[in-house]
């Protein structure tokens, strides 16, 4: 069981979340942030903006500390209290924000008219999810500490394709749910809205402000001397 | 200089009936969809009215277009960069549902279905979006005609400026003036809408000008919605995309008038190219409020300058466009005539769509009667008040600066408040009519209409120019688009020779929401 829920289930996730987006994908109509800002916006800010900052900042904590565990084992002493009271005020603010939207999607009748089945499935994967990792942060003492010392290891198992689930068959339920919570999430990026994040706007910042397309090389196009084969419109 | 071809429009005010079939023409052809309900990619507002949405031109409540700062550059008001990228999780300044209204239908099968009971059923009116009951507060065009003038008519932003005295004139009954103001995307020339979408997904088409946004790159950030001072990008609820109106680019690369161009009763309505120099947009986007819209006029180039030609040419501009662009009517009422303005100029986004400002209102004008007011013309309506109608000719001319509704109103929309620059205009369009009277109904003398066209400095050719323009044209004069090149419209789409044998072209998915 272990084994297949620490050893397989991660890479059946990521398998299916390179193919899913990449079918999903397909015309890039179906990839969207299904905003419902214009249905409702009062209560949405109160719920959207810690929820978003609160998840961004908690994710980017997690992949750090994959990357780089020095980081966090250097921490140490009082440091260590700081950093995790800090981090935990970011997931504290990423469940509220996912009540506040849970209760917004609930009780409001034009968000109800474009609520999914599926939207409704990962607010509660996400809320459990949250609730486990508030719950270890909480109870589990210095989880910076050990995520680094025993759950990198593993993490970094299963990246070399040499997965060793011996350290996490050992850790508490909380963490093991916590970790099948995560493949679980993986896995639903191409079923959600999740896919909006793989198209966060960075590009935006680097481009210049107007866009111009043009359908054809417009000076070749008229060129005499260019064979019509070779000047072909653009957007295919 | 980067010559670009544009595809631009003149609206003629005066001859507007408001019948809104232009807006049904659209509706059919491309918002009778879920999500887009609401939408009405061309609408006619009443003025003075509040508009769609409610107050749209009001930008310190929606923050959109183009300002202007310190150092004399723009940047966007509401979005932009920075301002977009961080609020992208909630945008502040997005205008919602009840902005616009809530869409809604009414339950006619209960009529049908309803069984026999003493009272009479009612078709319920249900909200769209949520199929429940509503009870509706808003609707498409409420304030038509004035209707609501309380609540609409008397909000309208461009009543800012002007005094109590002069809005409450505006507002007494059996006085009241209005006209129709029908609104189109402009397709700008700066488009602001562009400039916001953090995902690059809404283009200019190089081509010919047509703004468009690419349904399978929006990601529904939703800033081109407060970005366009227009209001005239709108986000659908259901497909989680923006959409806003297309030009009908399927039927102008085809040679043929947009929808609601083609079925405008009153035949307000002019298309045409227009050539215009592309490296000076930014110069001139960011030019003092004074100069704006001559400047912008300033950027169309004479498509007869043989420099203009040549360098259109060597642009790759084709020779039918070109030959359109010296025939597009656009350019005569605009460069030559000189008797069309853009609408709301100060939004920056430099608009293609010229509006001839309406005359209607001046011509039964409204003063004040004073002791030694002369003795009004014959057919002069004299109101058993202080308040003088005078719609005899005579009076007319001299009383454009202070018509029926005011100057400055017209000039907060026409003329980015320059009020000598509308007035202008009506005076051209003044003494073209004083010139008509005089040819066709002759009890005004040749030197009055003489004088009147040359204190204008129109010619007798350019007023009867102007004249069959505006009352006789031909659906060909109206409309001057290139030469339809057929064997490329479709090529612009899809190289025809990779969907040999498919189904057909164009959008090939089905426009509904992700997951
Ligand atoms: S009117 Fe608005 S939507 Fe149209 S091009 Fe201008 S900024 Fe964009
Ligand atoms: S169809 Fe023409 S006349 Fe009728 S409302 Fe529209 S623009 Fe005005």
């Amino acid at each position: 069981m272990d084994i297949l829920l620490f050893g397989a289930f991660p890479y059946v996730a990521v398998v299916v979340f390179i193919i899913g987006t990449i079918w999903r994908y397909q015309t890039g109509f179906k990839y969207s942030s299904l905003s419902s800002q214009f249905l409702e916006t009062k209560k949405l800010f109160l719920a959207s903006v810690p929820f978003h900052i609160g998840i961004l900042v908690i994710l980017t904590g997690h992949l750090v500390g994959f990357l780089f565990p020095s980081l966090f084992t250097r921490i140490g002493g009082s440091g260590i209290v700081t950093f995790e009271t800090v981090s935990l005020v970011f997931g504290i603010s990423a469940i509220v924000g996912l009540l506040f939207l849970m209760i917004r999607r609930f009780t409001n009748d034009r968000i109800k008219a474009v609520t999914t089945k599926m939207d409704v499935f990962i607010e509660f994967v996400l809320l459990v999810q949250f609730g486990l990792g508030i719950y270890i942060a909480t109870s589990l003492g210095w989880g910076s500490q050990w995520y680094a010392s025993v759950m990198v290891p593993y993490l970094r198992s299963i990246w070399m394709l040499n997965p060793d689930i011996s350290a996490i068959s050992a850790m508490p339920i909380a963490v093991q749910l916590h970790v099948v919570g995560a493949s679980l999430f993986i896995f639903l990026i191409p079923f959600s809205r999740f896919v909006h994040f793989l198209v966060a706007p960075f590009h935006y910042i680097s481009r210049p402000y107007q866009v111009v397309r043009w359908y054809w090389d417009r000076k070749e196009i008229r060129d005499t001397s260019t064979p019509w084969t070779v000047t072909r419109p653009k957007n295919i | 200089m980067d010559i670009r071809s544009q595809m631009s429009m003149v609206f003629h005010l005066d001859k507007c009936i408001g019948c809104h079939t232009c807006t049904v023409a659209c509706k059919n052809i491309w918002t009778d969809r879920e999500g887009s309900e609401y939408m009405w990619w061309n609408n006619v507002e009443t003025k003075p009215g509040t508009g769609y949405p409610t107050k749209w031109e009001d930008q310190d409540i929606y923050k959109g277009g183009w300002e202007q700062n310190g150092s004399g550059s723009i940047s966007l008001k509401g979005a932009g960069k920075r301002k977009g990228l961080l609020n992208i999780f909630h945008n502040p300044n997005l205008p919602v549902i009840g902005d616009y209204y809530e869409p809604f239908a009414y339950k006619y099968l209960d009529l049908i279905e309803s069984p026999e009971q003493d009272v009479q059923p009612v078709a319920r009116p249900v909200s769209v979006i949520t199929g429940k009951p509503i009870d509706i507060k808003m609707g498409p065009n409420w304030d038509d005609d004035l209707s609501g003038t309380p609540d609409f008519a008397r909000k309208d932003p461009n009543l800012e400026n002007l005094s109590a005295a002069e809005q409450e004139a505006m507002f007494q009954l059996e006085k009241m003036a209005f006209f129709y103001l029908p609104r189109i995307c402009n397709h700008c020339l700066n488009p602001a809408c562009v400039a916001s979408c953090p995902s690059g997904a809404i283009y200019k088409r190089g081509e010919d000008g047509v703004v468009l946004i690419d349904q399978s790159v929006c990601r529904g950030w939703r800033m081109c919605v407060t970005a366009c001072p227009y209001k005239k990008t709108y986000y659908n609820w259901s497909t989680g995309k923006s959409e806003k109106c297309v030009l009908c680019f399927p039927r102008i690369e085809v040679g043929e008038a947009p929808a609601c161009m083609h079925s405008c009763v009153g035949r307000i309505r002019y298309l045409g190219v227009m050539l215009y120099d592309a490296d000076k947009i930014e110069s001139i986007a960011s030019s003092d409020d004074d100069n704006l819209i001559q400047d912008q006029i300033d950027i169309y180039l004479d498509p007869h300058d043989p420099k203009v030609i040549e360098a259109a040419r060597a642009n790759g501009i084709a020779d039918s466009t070109i030959a359109a662009a010296q025939n597009s009517p656009v350019y005569k009422f605009v460069k030559e005539w000189k008797i069309a303005l853009p609408l709301h100029a100060e939004f920056r986004t430099l608009p293609n769509l010229f509006y001839v400002p309406p005359m209607l209102p001046v011509m039964a004008m409204v003063g004040e009667q004073k002791e030694d007011t002369p003795e009004l013309h014959a057919v002069a309506k004299n109101w058993d008040d202080k308040w003088l109608y005078d719609t005899s000719l005579d009076g007319i001319f001299g009383t454009i600066d202070n018509m029926r509704l005011p100057l400055k109103y017209m000039a907060n929309l026409f003329g980015a408040g320059n009020e000598a620059l509308v007035a202008d205009k009506l005076k051209k369009l003044m003494a073209i009519r004083i010139y008509r009277r005089h040819t066709t109904v002759g009890d005004i003398s040749a030197q009055k209409s003489a004088a009147a066209l040359k204190e204008v400095s129109l010619t007798e050719d350019e007023a009867e120019a102007i004249y069959k323009m505006t009352s006789l044209p031909k659906f060909n004069e109206r409309f001057v688009i290139p030469a339809a090149h057929r064997e490329q419209a479709l090529e612009m789409l899809e190289a025809t020779e990779e969907v040999k044998g498919n189904t057909g072209f164009g959008f090939t998915e089905k426009p509904v929401r992700g997951l």
